[in-house]
């Protein structure tokens, strides 16, 4: 111990952490046993026995995380352990609850076709763009030279479903639709991760611009008025979202997103009160000039004035919740059948009637570790575009889902948004994945040890060295 | 009545499940947080006794001290490390005042030396501008563009 240190990275633990992949597969194992166990106890107690094909569903679902943990094992090998982990337990939960609803819609003769087994494929299409990603994206600063390209694709892939007719891209009054042959994709996915990815590139560049300060306003540092360029645009882009896909998540989403990067990269708050000033003048300013947007709002207010029109579904939820109390009706024990569309919007209400509040608490905890893996990584990396991919991505998650709940719970007016991994929809689950892995792409690179450069130009970068020793 | 017992079972069962998948998730976390801690409280004594008088001996860390990049720590082996703009420098800067292979910490012996690799605005080691390599005690400050850093044991 005493001796003089040789290696310094064997004498210090803590500041080279090391690859714990054994951590992450034995996490994985529980995840897997949560969602066997889930699914078993909701075949007893809704049918009384269990149902031939589980043993199928557990092993794709197990074949599943273990492709996966090879993947990481091997081409990201000092990933965050915790990242896959809260991943395979949400989805496992969200595939519980789409089968326990399933079973529901078969016993009253609603529904004739199975969601769960679609949501197992979509799943699996996830896992196969997480690996994509995880093999050939080998370095995510490689993301910042298709930055402007990947901006374009995002600002194409949010306003498609706007520019379209309403027969395709309409669902329940919001227009984030692409409906084509029996697919529905959810565009406003995709986009998020592809304008996440722009944002940090464009902010990396003109971070020291729009750091600079005019002038101090009771304590605050305010920017430039030319400087108020870009927020301006991506506000004016989320009203006309807000306006022509009727969609307050998608357009909440990008607005936060925006404003949040630009507080992170410039460290000025005053972004954050001008971010918000801003999106409630536009907000106010869309609810007195169109007539849906009153009405969205009207239900949010007050929905048992509603209850039999457009407030129906969130007094459902409502009840539900109640319902449920703290410790829940018990998987399989309760109507979470009783809210339309409770598998994709809604399904944060089943679990919250089914696992009651300790239940839902465990799930938003759940969220919480990935989000606080995913800010520990932005943390620890060491390149600012890094930085700011990584902060960005994991703020996206912990928005979108206050975003999801808060509709759910009556908080916000409603969204079209989807609880990211848990609630039914391909298009949803799929973008999620990708972004995990350029999480674990960039967690591959905080935490790997610093390596030595590439010595090309050795002899002539040790000539300066030469000179002090003689 | 077996039948609501094991309902019962299941429902708070699978509760403590989940709950108890968090407790293993926070452990982790918790290693995380803390077990780099106890390694370094393990590494004091050792310094305490020869209070920083062996001129470098035991820097283990670059901690970057102002600028964009703040708090990020390079834990330093015997391996060069290069500081500039480029892609594969270890410490990647984003700073317009910054060349793109603008300076470089080297181990000669347990001591370390700054280079500037011929940078158009200069390195600084405390107010001196770096022209040969010079020795870096721990806790001076090495200023490229807005960015500060020093050496820790």
């Amino acid at each position: 111990m005493g001796g003089p240190t040789t290696d310094p990275r064997a004498a210090a633990p803590g500041t080279v952490p090391p690859k714990r992949r054994n951590t992450e597969l034995a996490l994985l194992g529980f995840a897997v046993l949560i969602t066997l166990a889930a699914q078993c106890i909701v075949d007893v107690t809704v049918t009384g026995s269990l149902r031939a094909d589980l043993f199928t569903f557990g092993g794709w679902f197990t074949a599943l995380w273990v492709v996966v943990h090879l993947v990481v094992r091997r081409f990201a090998p000092y990933a965050d352990p915790l990242l896959l982990p809260a991943v395979a337990v949400l989805t496992g939960l969200g595939l519980t609850m789409i089968h326990r609803l399933d079973l529901a819609g078969l016993q009253d003769g609603e529904a004739t076709r199975e969601d769960a087994p679609v949501q197992l494929l979509w799943a699996t299409v996830g896992v196969a763009l997480f690996v994509a990603v995880v093999v050939v994206l080998r370095d995510h600063r490689q993301l910042s030279r298709f930055a402007y390209t990947l901006g374009l694709v995002g600002l194409v892939l949010l306003a498609l479903p706007a520019v379209l007719p309403a027969s395709i891209s309409e669902v329940y009054g919001a227009k984030i639709w692409i409906r084509v042959a029996g697919f529905s994709i959810q565009p406003g996915e995709f986009a998020k991760i592809c304008l996440i990815v722009f944002f940090a590139a464009y902010l990396v560049d003109k971070r020291d611009v729009l750091a600079l300060a005019s002038r101090r306003v009771m304590g605050l540092e305010l920017p430039r008025g030319r400087d108020l360029g870009p927020v301006l645009a991506v506000w004016v882009v989320s009203i006309l979202v807000l306006v022509f896909e009727r969609d307050l998540g998608s357009s909440l989403l990008l607005f936060g997103i925006f404003v949040v990067m630009l507080y992170v990269a410039t460290e000025r708050a005053s972004w954050l009160l001008i971010g918000v000033g801003l999106f409630a003048g536009g907000a106010f300013l869309a609810y007195q000039v169109f007539g849906h947007v009153q009405v969205r709002v009207d239900t949010w207010l007050d929905p048992f004035a509603y209850r039999n029109e457009g407030g129906y579904q969130l007094v459902q939820s409502l009840f539900g919740l109640g319902t449920g109390g703290l410790f829940g009706a018990g998987l399989g024990g309760g109507r979470p059948d009783q809210v339309p569309v409770a598998k994709s919007d809604f399904i944060a209400s089943a679990i919250g009637e089914e696992l009651g509040l300790f239940g839902l608490v465990a799930v938003i905890v759940l969220y919480l570790v990935l989000v606080e893996r995913g800010l520990r990584t932005s943390l620890i990396v060491r390149d600012a575009f890094g930085k700011l991919l990584a902060g960005g991505l994991a703020f996206a998650v912990a928005w979108q889902l206050f975003v999801v709940l808060g509709g759910v719970t009556g908080l916000l007016p409603l969204t079209g948004l989807t609880t990211p991994f848990v609630a039914y929809g391909g298009s949803s689950l799929v973008a999620n994945f990708g972004l995990v892995a350029v999480l674990v792409r960039i967690s591959d690179a905080a935490r790997r040890p610093a390596t030595p450069p590439a010595p090309p130009k050795a002899a002539f970068g040790e000539a300066p060295t030469e000179v002090v020793s003689r | 009545m077996t039948a609501e017992i094991v309902l019962q079972v299941f429902r708070f069962g699978f509760l403590l499940l989940l709950w108890l998948f968090i407790f293993a998730a926070f452990r982790v976390v918790r290693a995380d947080l803390f077990g780099g801690r106890t390694g370094r409280v393990a590494s004091v004594p050792p310094r305490a006794a020869a209070p920083g008088r062996k001129r470098g001996r035991g820097v283990r860390t670059l901690v970057v001290t102002a600028g964009p990049l703040t708090g990020t720590k390079i834990t330093l082996g015997e391996q060069p490390i290069l500081i500039g703009r480029a892609d594969d420098s270890t410490l990647v800067l984003t700073d317009d005042f910054a060349s793109s292979r603008h300076a470089r910490l080297t181990n000669r012996g347990g001591q370390w030396y700054v280079e500037d690799l011929g940078s158009t605005n200069g390195t600084y080691l405390d107010q001196q501008r770096v022209q040969g390599p010079l020795l870096v005690a721990p806790g001076q400050p090495i200023r490229i563009g807005q960015t500060a850093m020093e050496l820790r044991s």
